[in-house]
């Protein structure tokens, strides 16, 4: 389902790979999680498997597609195949619950009889029937990440990337958030989840990939946490991808949402 | 995607971005202001033109008593003086048609001309003199004529309207250089505003469009908000402006000018209304290609 073959990436003005020659296959319907200290590669392999960045080397599948030779024209195609969760959880403040998730529908040309069944439908799965009225800043931290989830998940994708969807939450409600993506993935669906949580990891028992500066050090079926490798950082920093982040800023123009920061209205 | 969704799109982000549309709408509505009034006047250049062509005269003076010019000699023209240059006039092939004004005539004429004019008071019969009005089959021939007669036995002089309306025309062609020339520099600054105005709105909806491009949402459907935000704002823009121009056209120009000799050969309300198509095409036209390239240019996928 998801495939790195000898994927290097070096992004511009940066010396060292953010990922080095990393191999790793992902099956349908597996639970993934992917470890490793601040600057290990994490958030890097699951913005190449969204196509938010592309190899330098190698070959990155995802969902049957060669990211490598996908056209620029496609890629939106191929995103509707992939739901993504991030720790911030990025949802429109203006907007309530149900127009959040309706939103997604909404621009990629669903009719309106579908979304007005399938909002609710997925605001019930996880958790958050008769909260749709509701707007972003009037939920918990734990909620919103719910709303988030719904919102990734309400087109029915293959596959769930998830870039440190606990770093925000307390552990209750950050073991909540996992056994619901637990719940999500024994539907059949793909999750791949970029974690500093070691409590979540060791309660699940699920497949761990652990990088250490860009290259997988470890690959364990029904792994645990584990302590980092190479950098000393046991406990998660403010924001794990500032690292990251300050490598991949690019000109002012990319309108990334996570690059600009700052809230609008 | 649904055109009620696209709709409400675009109503929030005009909304947000108010200030941004407004000054569009002002500036696309100067820009085409000073286009269509560069346009107009030319326009009016032309209407003119033909209507003065077909009645343009060379008047060929004849000398009084009082005249000054030393080709009178201090005489007034005779009678034979005058038949032999009316003669002469009507065997040119280049003139079409000869009329002879008289003493009486010139002053009745320039008395019902400037009847609400305080000097009419002052001009006495025989101050304006007698003359042969040349209408002729080709105006830009006037140089015959004036080479032929100014020398003449008691001729004092000969006036060739079309100097005057030669320089007439040119300043109307200077009017419609200029604002011409200014509504270009309007249009680049509409063009520059709109696409500051698209990268604002990009910043603004910076979280939506993140959201859409997570989601799959295709190239167009990002976009064509943005398009038709450009397309509403710069469109009012040039209905404006084509309003100003008519109102402008009726209520000033028409309504002042309509009291005078020219009323014929004035522009009106169609003028505008032929204007209208190739403004509001050309405004479009800008405003879709800054958005495309300005798009393309800031919102990669």
């Amino acid at each position: 389902m998801i495939r790195f073959d000898n994927v290097t990436k070096v992004y511009p003005r940066s010396t060292r790979p953010a990922l080095d020659d990393v191999n790793v296959n992902v099956e349908r319907g597996e639970f993934v999680f992917v470890v490793g200290p601040s600057g290990s590669g994490k958030s890097t392999m699951l913005r190449l498997a969204l196509r938010e960045e592309r190899a330098t080397s190698g070959t990155v599948l995802v969902a049957g597609q060669d990211l490598g030779s996908l056209s620029a024209r496609k890629v939106p195609r191929f995103r509707r195949e992939i739901g993504a969760v991030f720790q911030d959880f990025r949802l429109l403040p203006g907007k309530t619950v149900d127009q959040n998730v309706a939103f997604a529908l909404q621009v990629i040309g669903k009719p309106s009889s579908a979304i007005r069944q399938l909002v609710p439908e997925t605001l019930e799965m996880v958790g958050l029937e008769g909260k749709g009225k509701r707007l972003p800043h009037q939920l918990s931290g734990g909620e919103q990440q719910r709303v988030a989830i719904a919102r990734a998940v309400v087109n029915k994708p293959q596959i769930l990337l998830c870039d440190e969807p606990t770093g925000n939450l307390d552990p209750k409600i950050s073991l909540d958030i996992v056994h619901l993506l637990d719940r999500i993935n024994r539907t059949g669906t793909t999750v791949v989840m970029a974690t500093h949580d070691a409590d979540t990891v060791n309660q699940l028992r699920r497949r761990v990939v652990q990088l250490d500066e860009g290259h997988v050090v470890r690959d364990e079926q029904h792994g645990t946490y584990l302590a980092p490798i190479g950098a000393a950082t046991s406990s998660p920093p403010s924001d794990p991808d500032a690292v990251e982040d300050a490598e991949v800023a690019e000109e002012i123009g990319d309108l990334d949402p996570e690059r600009f920061g700052g809230e609008d209205r | 995607m649904k055109a009620g969704f696209i709709a409400s799109e675009v109503w929030s982000g005009l909304r947000r971005n108010l200030s941004m549309a407004l000054s569009v709408i002002l500036v696309t509505m100067v820009s085409m202001f000073l286009l269509g009034l560069g346009l107009l006047a030319q326009r009016q250049a032309d209407t003119m033109k033909g209507y003065w062509y077909d009645r343009i005269q060379v008047s060929i003076y004849l000398c009084t008593d009082n005249s000054l010019q030393p080709n009178c000699q201090n005489q007034a023209a005779t009678d034979a003086q005058q038949q032999s240059i009316e003669s002469q006039l009507k065997s040119m092939p280049e003139v079409k048609e000869v009329f002879h004004e008289s003493e009486e005539e010139a002053f009745n004429r320039f008395k019902e001309q400037f009847r609400n004019s305080p000097i009419t008071g002052n001009v006495q019969l025989g101050d304006i003199p007698q003359s042969f009005r040349v209408q002729l089959s080709d105006p830009t021939k006037y140089a015959v004529v004036t080479s032929q007669f100014e020398r003449a036995p008691g001729v004092a002089s000969v006036q060739d309207q079309e100097k005057v309306l030669k320089r007439f025309f040119q300043i109307i062609n200077w009017i419609t250089g200029f604002s011409v020339f200014l509504a270009g520099l309007m249009v680049i600054c509409a063009t520059l505003l709109m696409a500051t105005t698209i990268r604002q709105a990009a910043f603004i909806r910076r979280r939506e469009i993140g959201i859409m491009r997570l989601v799959g949402a295709s190239n167009w459907t990002i976009r064509m908000p943005f398009i038709i935000e450009m397309l509403v704002v710069a469109t009012m823009g040039v209905a404006l402006a084509v309003g100003m121009l008519w109102v402008g056209l009726r209520l000033i120009f028409n309504a002042g000018f309509n009291q005078v000799v020219l009323n014929k050969a004035l522009i009106g309300a169609n003028d505008v209304w032929a204007l209208t198509p190739w403004l509001f095409g050309g405004v479009i036209l800008i405003a879709v290609v800054t958005s495309v390239v300005t798009l393309r240019r800031y919102l990669r996928v």
